[in-house]
């Protein structure tokens, strides 16, 4: 076999491969938007679920999920970026308990997420008494994202140069000093690309907040202290209805997830090359 | 292929280091007056010694030049004056660093503030990633100091000659500036927050040859109101902007696997570069060594 012919078939296999994901993100794309488009209109938005499909829409889920993801980043963002700078600026790597602590946090992000809707149940609903609230919710998505995001923080205080670091603590700046005005303020578009795109993964969950007890059917606007769903439960509840036409009201739901998820991560890209940095 | 250019410049005699080498002034050297005393400092890290025995004094007003191959621990003892080392895990430095008759180790110095009074200049400019005037304003903001900024910014920059170029463009990114330009932002950050010394580490090594001359200009304006210490691994510029020099080379021990810095020699430059006392010395800066 000639060498030339060798190198074609390789990028045939690579092409391949290729088609095959952009096959089925196809597929599933015009399914979708086949079934859903009809019914994403401002009814979806406006109403609460209902048992006539023409006047049901997702008004709760919509509503939940832009609260657990507000919340989301209210928790996830100081606390992972606090841990991040502990880890990377501060602590002695050199110390047994600090490595453990890493080594922790390394296996926590590989944790199933329906592992941590367990232990939301056990020691948020039923522990703390929180009950099945959407706080619960916020908090036990918190947990799930906090090491990605934490893992990534700690990569973009990392690509920092310590040249910066050095000539910060060479003007007699303090080790707070030189973190807090140079090595974050440097680091914030990896931080930032980070976080959102650990949100966009929390908001798409199903598995922990069901654990939790999300309920499925709510005529009302959630509050952070009352019961809620979100809308990928919302997805799934409305494909396990016996009606078809819900099955079209879930493929419009999809539509609009999928929507909410496309422009963070088309956010998340934006801030990462507006903020690109060569050293 | 050798051209008649090539020819020609082999046929010039090249100036020798004695010639260009600076001479402490002998009434300077009569007045001298110690910035910094070192007994007997050696370094080591994680239990690997850097650099052992060294003492010498450094002299107010005045550049000193420590020289040296490769591996002789120049970087590592330039950063002893003002505690870099601290921020190194594992580094030990022991002995003693008098700062104007102040021990600097001592445990009521806090290293922040040495770092405030002792300014350094590396080897690779960084500057930060923000604007020229964030860059030179970021010392004083930090160090709280009192009076104009602008004044400070622009005063700085002039100082060291950069004032002309970037006035126009304070706004503009540092990293914009070629690394000739950095290299004087950095100088000038470093002059911002007026310190007493002004120490370098290979300021020149990664400049071309015009950007060279223009720091070593800066550095004989500069020595005026400051002290310098420069480390740097070109003879020539030594014998050019130092006072005094300090050769640096490496100890290996009998079994060949320790390695350690030692100073052989120091004394004026106009004597390190025509007659060492060491044989050592002669061999490295006649070239035959190193």
């Amino acid at each position: 076999m000639s060498r030339s012919l060798k190198g074609g078939l390789f990028r045939l296999a690579l092409l391949f491969s290729l088609g095959v994901g952009f096959l089925m993100l196809g597929t599933l794309l015009v399914d979708v938007f086949k079934d859903g488009l009809p019914y994403l209109d401002k009814t979806l938005l406006t109403n609460p679920p209902s048992v006539d499909p023409e006047i049901a829409g997702a008004r709760p889920a919509i509503i939940a999920t832009l609260y657990l993801g507000g919340l989301l980043l209210l928790f996830t963002v100081p606390i992972g970026v606090f841990t991040a700078i502990y880890l990377e600026e501060y602590a002695d790597k050199t110390r047994w308990y600090n490595r453990l602590l890493e080594i922790n946090i390394q296996n926590l992000a590989a944790v199933p997420s329906i592992v941590y809707g367990i232990l939301g149940l056990a020691f948020l609903v039923r522990g703390l008494g929180l009950g099945r609230v959407l706080l619960a919710g916020a908090m036990i998505l918190t947990l799930l994202v906090l090491p990605t995001v934490i893992i990534a923080s700690r990569e973009a205080l990392r690509a920092v140069p310590d040249s910066i670091r050095q000539g910060a603590y060479a003007l007699g700046a303090t080790q707070w000093q030189v973190v807090s005005r140079q090595v974050l303020p440097a680091a914030i578009p990896g931080i930032a690309t980070g976080s959102i795109l650990s949100l966009s993964r929390a908001i798409g969950e199903t598995a922990p907040l069901i654990m939790i007890g999300a309920v499925t059917y709510i005529a009302f606007d959630p509050t952070i202290l009352g019961p809620f769903t979100a809308l990928p439960i919302q997805i799934y509840q409305y494909v396990r209805l016996p009606q078809d036409e819900f099955k079209l009201l879930a493929a419009a739901c999809i539509i609009l997830l999928l929507g909410i998820l496309l422009t963070l991560n088309a956010f998340a890209i934006w801030i990462r090359n507006r903020y690109r940095r060569t050293w | 292929m050798v051209t008649m250019a090539d020819q020609q410049v082999t046929t010039i005699e090249p100036m020798s280091l004695a010639d260009i080498a600076q001479e402490h002034s002998d009434e300077a050297y009569k007045n001298r007056e110690a910035v910094f005393e070192v007994k007997d400092l050696a370094v080591d890290y994680s239990g690997a010694t850097a650099i052992r025995e060294v003492s010498l004094d450094v002299y107010k007003n005045s550049v000193t030049a420590f020289i040296g191959p490769s591996g002789c621990g120049k970087s590592t003892f330039i950063r002893c004056f003002n505690r870099m080392n601290d921020l190194v895990p594992g580094a030990h430095v022991h002995g003693d660093v008098l700062y104007h008759g102040k021990d600097l180790y001592g445990d009521d110095v806090d290293p922040v503030e040495v770092r405030r009074r002792i300014g350094m200049v590396f080897q690779k400019p960084n500057p930060f990633p923000k604007s020229i005037y964030d860059n030179i304003a970021f010392g004083p903001r930090v160090l709280g100091l009192k009076g104009s900024l602008d004044e400070r910014v622009e005063r700085a920059l002039r100082q060291s000659a950069l004032w002309d170029e970037v006035n126009t463009r304070l706004k503009e990114s540092a990293l914009g500036l070629s690394g000739g330009q950095q290299q004087r932002l950095c100088i000038a950050r470093c002059l911002a927050v007026e310190p007493d010394v002004i120490l370098m580490d290979e300021p020149a090594s990664a400049l071309d040859p015009i950007s060279t001359t223009r720091i070593e200009d800066l550095m004989h304006d500069l020595k005026r109101e400051y002290t310098i210490v420069i480390v740097t691994h070109n003879m020539q510029q030594a014998a050019r902007v130092a006072d005094m020099t300090a050769f640096f080379s490496v100890d290996v021990a009998p079994d060949g696997n320790k390695r350690t810095g030692i100073l052989v020699e120091y004394d004026r430059t106009s004597k390190i570069f025509t007659t060492p006392a060491d044989k050592r010395t002669e061999d490295y800066v006649t070239g035959r060594f190193g």
